[in-house]
């Protein structure tokens, strides 16, 4: 009775557990550390990933020049760049940065890559038929078609993000979310690790109910109307 | 608005990569001021292309466009009315009207769609229209730019004869207020004799002007039986078969 409380510790203990970490001063600090990370990375991963993407869907030969390269970043384990980072750069927080945006920015390029490839010819046409200026070009014809590529990036980019940035805290770190559940796992604290758990899922799904659902409504509601 | 530009067309080659044929070759002609001209023949012969060189879009052909003495390409934008519409589904009927012009202001996008039939409309997205409707603010679109040469490619297809009496008579209407020199592409007699004081017609491979055929009564005295007599007779000369 006592290994199956340990191992499947009911929700009550696992809530009960929340309460005490977080009233110990762990919790908080260790999901601030995680969520920092994760915002950098994904903040800089997302701005050059989409440049990137951007630069790789409109010009040919450059997509040609670097599309092996993009498969490459793809495909690299996340593991190995951590490893290497770790070894080049030290445990530290740019290594540990540097390592997740390594992972992230190739997904960020082929999505946007993608997205930028499948624009409509026939507004380039209608913008220049109308003779309308680069930055109108910009904001009322390429941004609209962009955003819903950017979007589906972020989402991607942000559930990945979150457990690369936890699978290297375990690598190598002084805290955080990943560096927790690390240790709890060497003293087999099940409910410890439910608890970071639960309220890892409850910040995502703040994260995604409060922010990127009504993004996506407000940048592509227009995709829903129909007559 | 003045009178519209002249156009003056002279094609001496339009290819495309990987035909054997051009498309287009050895075709001029010469459009006056606020007068409609309509370009008329089979689907594939090049309408559509000749519209998009005239409007700048397109530049790779081997001849020379003026719109009011100076390259199309330099030219200030025309009025053009795509065949599929166009409008960005993002933004609103208003919205459309004024992305293509930065002057544009939102009291004036409300004065054109109120022109074309369609006042309290400026809120609603492409999606919440009727294609009859997405075509009325395609054309407030085209007139919003100020431009005194309307490019019309096909503004009819697709749409019932109910709907295309009303347009005619809309486009009609608008393009004489706005003494605009316009060109009409279509590829049907009666759309060109409705609107058109002079009809082209293009035919063959590469195309060429086949006829040069003025419609002598006035567009606008024209009656039901003016119309059935100018068709017949545009539709015996797209009959022939190309020299």
């Amino acid at each position: 009775m006592h290994y199956a409380n340990r191992l499947f510790p009911t929700p009550i203990a696992v809530a009960g557990h929340i309460w005490v970490l977080a009233t110990s001063e762990k919790l908080i600090p260790d999901f601030a550390k995680t969520l920092g990370r994760s915002a950098i990375a994904f903040v800089l991963s997302m701005l050059i990933g989409t440049v990137i993407g951007i630069a790789l869907g409109r010009i040919r030969w450059l997509d040609r020049l670097f599309a092996g390269w993009v498969v490459v970043g793809l495909n690299l384990p996340a593991i190995v760049i951590a490893i290497v980072l770790y070894i080049w750069l030290g445990l530290t927080e740019f290594a540990l940065i540097l390592a997740v945006m390594c992972n992230k920015i190739p997904l960020v390029v082929t999505t946007i890559r993608e997205g930028v490839k499948s624009f409509s010819a026939d507004f380039d046409e209608l913008a220049a038929a109308f003779r309308m200026p680069l930055g109108r070009r910009l904001r009322l014809i390429f941004a609209p078609q962009l955003m819903p590529f950017v979007l589906a990036a972020a989402r991607t980019g942000l559930s990945l993000i979150w457990k690369i940035v936890l699978v290297f805290e375990v690598l190598g770190s002084d805290g955080g979310v990943g560096f927790r559940i690390n240790v709890f796992f060497q003293f087999f604290d099940m409910e410890g690790i439910l608890a970071y758990t639960v309220v890892f899922i409850a910040v995502v799904l703040v994260i995604e109910y409060g922010l990127m659902r009504p993004l996506e409504r407000k940048v592509s509601g227009w995709r829903t109307v129909r007559a | 608005m003045a009178h519209g530009p002249g156009v003056a067309l002279t094609i001496r080659e339009k290819r495309f990569a990987g035909l054997p044929v051009p498309l287009l070759a050895d075709l001029s002609f010469e459009v006056e001021p606020g007068t409609v001209v309509a370009l008329v023949g089979p689907s594939g012969v090049g309408k559509s292309t000749l519209l998009r060189m005239l409007a700048g879009i397109d530049r790779a052909f081997d001849g020379v466009i003026t719109i009011g003495g100076v390259p199309a390409y330099e030219a200030p934008p025309s009025g053009l009315v795509f065949q599929d519409s166009r409008l960005l589904p993002w933004l609103s009927a208003a919205g459309n009207i004024m992305a293509v012009r930065a002057e544009t202001t939102l009291e004036d996008a409300r004065r054109w769609l109120g022109r074309v039939g369609l006042a309290g409309y400026e809120d609603a997205l492409p999606d919440q229209l009727s294609g009859g409707m997405q075509r009325r603010v395609a054309l407030a679109r085209a007139l919003s730019v100020n431009s005194a040469l309307l490019l019309l490619d096909e503004p009819f297809v697709s749409l019932d004869r109910v709907l295309v009496t009303e347009m005619q008579e809309l486009f009609a209407g608008l393009i004489t207020a706005e003494g605009a020199t316009a060109l009409l592409v279509t590829h049907l007699a009666e759309d060109a004799v409705s609107l058109a004081d002079r009809a082209l017609i293009l035919d063959g491979r590469p195309a060429r002007i086949a006829a040069d055929i003025p419609l002598t009564t006035p567009r606008n005295k024209r009656d039901a039986g003016d119309i059935t007599r100018l068709s017949a007779l545009l539709t015996a000369k797209l009959s022939e078969p190309a020299q």
